[in-house]
């Protein structure tokens, strides 16, 4: 029997569509994926179109207006300098954004050089393990300071700070999954099959690696901010009259009783971008492992 | 056919094995998976090695291959000893060296459609044509009984034996000269195995592709083999024709094994089952392997290794006492 090239492009269009119909369903069966991702994309639109939009300046302080109460012509309210919550909130969520992207972008791309090439070579792992078991010894947040204290208080230097503090721990995990995809048979076999070093740990290790790296960037986005806010509550991330969520959390300690608002409305909005950030990377990681059933509520 | 393809001399591979007080605190011991075998596979044949589970025979396929560095000893392909070869001299040598696994779907990487598993393995040869590479992948799924449309398929989506059917297909894809089966139908229905060893035989004949098949199942070997080695413990016992073993079967090791066998056409007459287990080797041995559980033992068998020697043309066994009764 002979196969025509039409027949070949024909079948082949229906198992791919076969195969999107099964990805669809699986994508629809994970409700946290999409909770997680459409949080997250409105927190991200909310940042990046509002302050377009809106002509407030989020520095402008109106001493006559301070710690107005939510609602009327502030919609979250304002704090004691009378600037207003929501505005500021936007512009703080930019700056988290951006750390936080950046840190699990980072370290990310590092640690998966890392721990790729410290799965395959017995040396290499040595030396590059010990120095990350030496940077996780050191407490991330003061870790972190140490470093800030060092270059200096800026933005850029909260991304280099944090991706030297999230780097050895994606190494690690990135580490952990390659040593087990680099004992699988099909490792082996493509040994057997003639593939070079290189194509093993790019092609066949580091696929594997990808869903756990996922996760784990997810993770890293969503404590960098966390922590990205921690440095700001304490004085050392981005300098104090740009908004950012740790700046607005720490200015509102001193009148929070009175004005409760003004710590709830930052608080919440890092506990909603990292839950629907964790959301996300859960859901994505089921999504990702085609080995995963998808949909099994028959 | 009488042209030899690989000599395998002399074979040792050890592996460390810990006491009860674990890596740090436990007695070091060697085990000894594969002791000193020496046996060759001719062009065009079909060898096959049988043995219990643990007699090393997986790790002699795992040697040829090059996925296991032996000890000691060494095997020729080409005139080159490949336990010398360093990783890059090997590599050109892998092309002509194939292997098909016992696990056939783990030895996938499941993250490929399975056309792009079967171009890969081009691409690493070099093919660099990819309508090439395309028409090479369809025609061997052809071979082996799939069809086009696995192409598009996930390795996880076939079924027990169209998976080893790709498994051989991706060892056939690149024209070896040598197959190493470990086991290949031994997770499979008796339905399916008959299919894929009938699909082994065609492709051999057609193709003159020399085979070295492992399996545990004295039936299948039987089936497939035109020579076959037994295995016991790390050691070769007998070595025969696939006729002249079945007709005759010299070594009492041998002899305990086809009478174990699950067949009418094998097991003529009263079963001899052998009895206790076989042990785990450390260090030297001294005496025959199969000494403990052999029912015919004498004393000569506790004191001295036996040498494997031919006793008739093709046959060779090692047993002190064959040929003196």
């Amino acid at each position: 029997m002979h196969f025509t090239r039409k027949t070949i492009s024909e079948s082949s269009g229906l198992i791919i569509k076969e195969q999107r119909q099964i990805r669809k369903e699986r994508l629809l069966a994970s409700p946290a994926l999409i909770i997680g991702f459409t949080g997250f994309m409105l927190i991200l639109l909310a940042a990046v179109l509002i302050p377009i939009f809106s002509s407030v300046d989020p520095n402008a302080m109106t001493v006559a207006e301070r710690l107005k109460a939510p609602g009327g012509k502030y919609l979250l309210g304002t704090d004691e300098f009378g600037r207003d919550i929501f505005i500021r909130l936007m512009y703080g969520a930019r700056v988290s954004l951006w750390v936080g992207g950046c840190v699990a972008v980072f370290s990310c791309l590092l640690g998966t050089i890392i721990g790729i090439y410290a799965s395959y070579f017995k040396i290499l792992d040595q030396i590059l393990m010990r120095i990350c078991d030496g940077l996780i010894a050191i407490p991330g947040i003061l870790l972190a300071i140490a470093l800030i204290a060092g270059l200096g208080a800026s933005s850029w230097n909260v991304v280099i700070a944090l991706t030297v503090v999230y780097t050895p721990s994606v190494a690690r995990t990135v580490r952990a999954s390659a040593m087990v995809i680099r004992e699988q048979p099909y490792v082996e076999a493509a040994k057997v099959q003639g593939f070079g070093t290189l194509r093993i740990l790019w092609k066949l290790i580091l696929p594997g690696v990808v869903s756990p790296l996922i996760v784990q960037a997810s993770f890293i986005f969503a404590q960098a901010i966390i922590s990205e806010a921690s440095l700001s509550f304490l004085g050392a991330g981005v300098p104090a009259p740009a908004a950012s969520w740790g700046n607005m959390l720490q200015a509102s300690k001193l009148v929070f009783s009175k004005a409760p608002w003004t710590m709830l409305c930052p608080g919440i909005a890092v506990i909603l971008c990292v839950l629907s950030l964790n959301l996300f990377g859960d859901g994505l990681r089921d999504y990702l492992d085609p080995r995963v059933k998808g949909g099994a509520k028959k | 056919m009488e042209e030899c393809l690989l000599e395998v001399k002399g074979l040792k591979k050890t592996y460390p094995l810990h006491g009860s007080g674990g890596r740090f605190f436990g007695k070091k011991e060697q085990m000894y998976a594969v002791d000193g075998i020496t046996f060759e596979i001719k062009k065009g044949e079909t060898y096959g090695l049988v043995g219990e589970s643990g007699c090393g025979k997986s790790t002699t396929g795992r040697a040829i291959v090059g996925l296991d560095k032996p000890d000691a000893g060494s095997i020729f392909y080409q005139g080159k000893d490949l336990c010398k070869l360093s990783e890059k001299e090997f590599r050109p040598l892998r092309k002509e060296l194939q292997m098909v696994f016992q696990n056939t779907l783990s030895a996938l990487n499941p993250r490929q459609r399975i056309g792009s598993i079967l171009e890969e393995i081009l691409i690493v040869h070099g093919e660099k044509n990819a309508s090439a590479r395309k028409e090479r992948a369809l025609k061997v799924l052809q071979q082996v009984g799939l069809s086009e449309e696995h192409y598009f398929r996930y390795p996880h989506e076939l079924s027990g034996g169209q998976v080893q059917r790709l498994g051989i297909a991706g060892a056939l894809l690149i024209e070896p000269k040598l197959i190493v089966c470990d086991e290949p139908v031994s997770a499979l229905d008796v339905s399916i195995q008959a299919q894929i060893l009938n699909m082994l035989v065609e492709i051999q004949k057609t193709s003159g592709i020399s085979l070295l098949f492992i399996s545990h199942d004295i039936g299948v070997i039987r089936f497939i083999s035109d020579r076959i080695g037994v295995m016991y413990l790390g050691t070769l016992v007998e070595e025969a024709d696939a006729e002249s073993l079945f007709e005759n079967p010299l070594h009492p090791y041998t002899k305990a094994l086809l009478a174990s066998a699950p067949d009418p056409y094998i097991v003529r007459g009263k079963r001899n089952i052998l009895r206790g287990e076989q042990p785990v080797r450390t260090g030297e041995m001294k005496g025959c392997a199969f000494c403990g559980r052999c029912p015919y033992a004498e004393e000569i068998c506790k004191e001295k290794t036996p040498e494997m020697r031919g006793v008739q043309k093709g046959h060779r066994v090692a047993c002190h006492l064959v040929g003196e009764k």
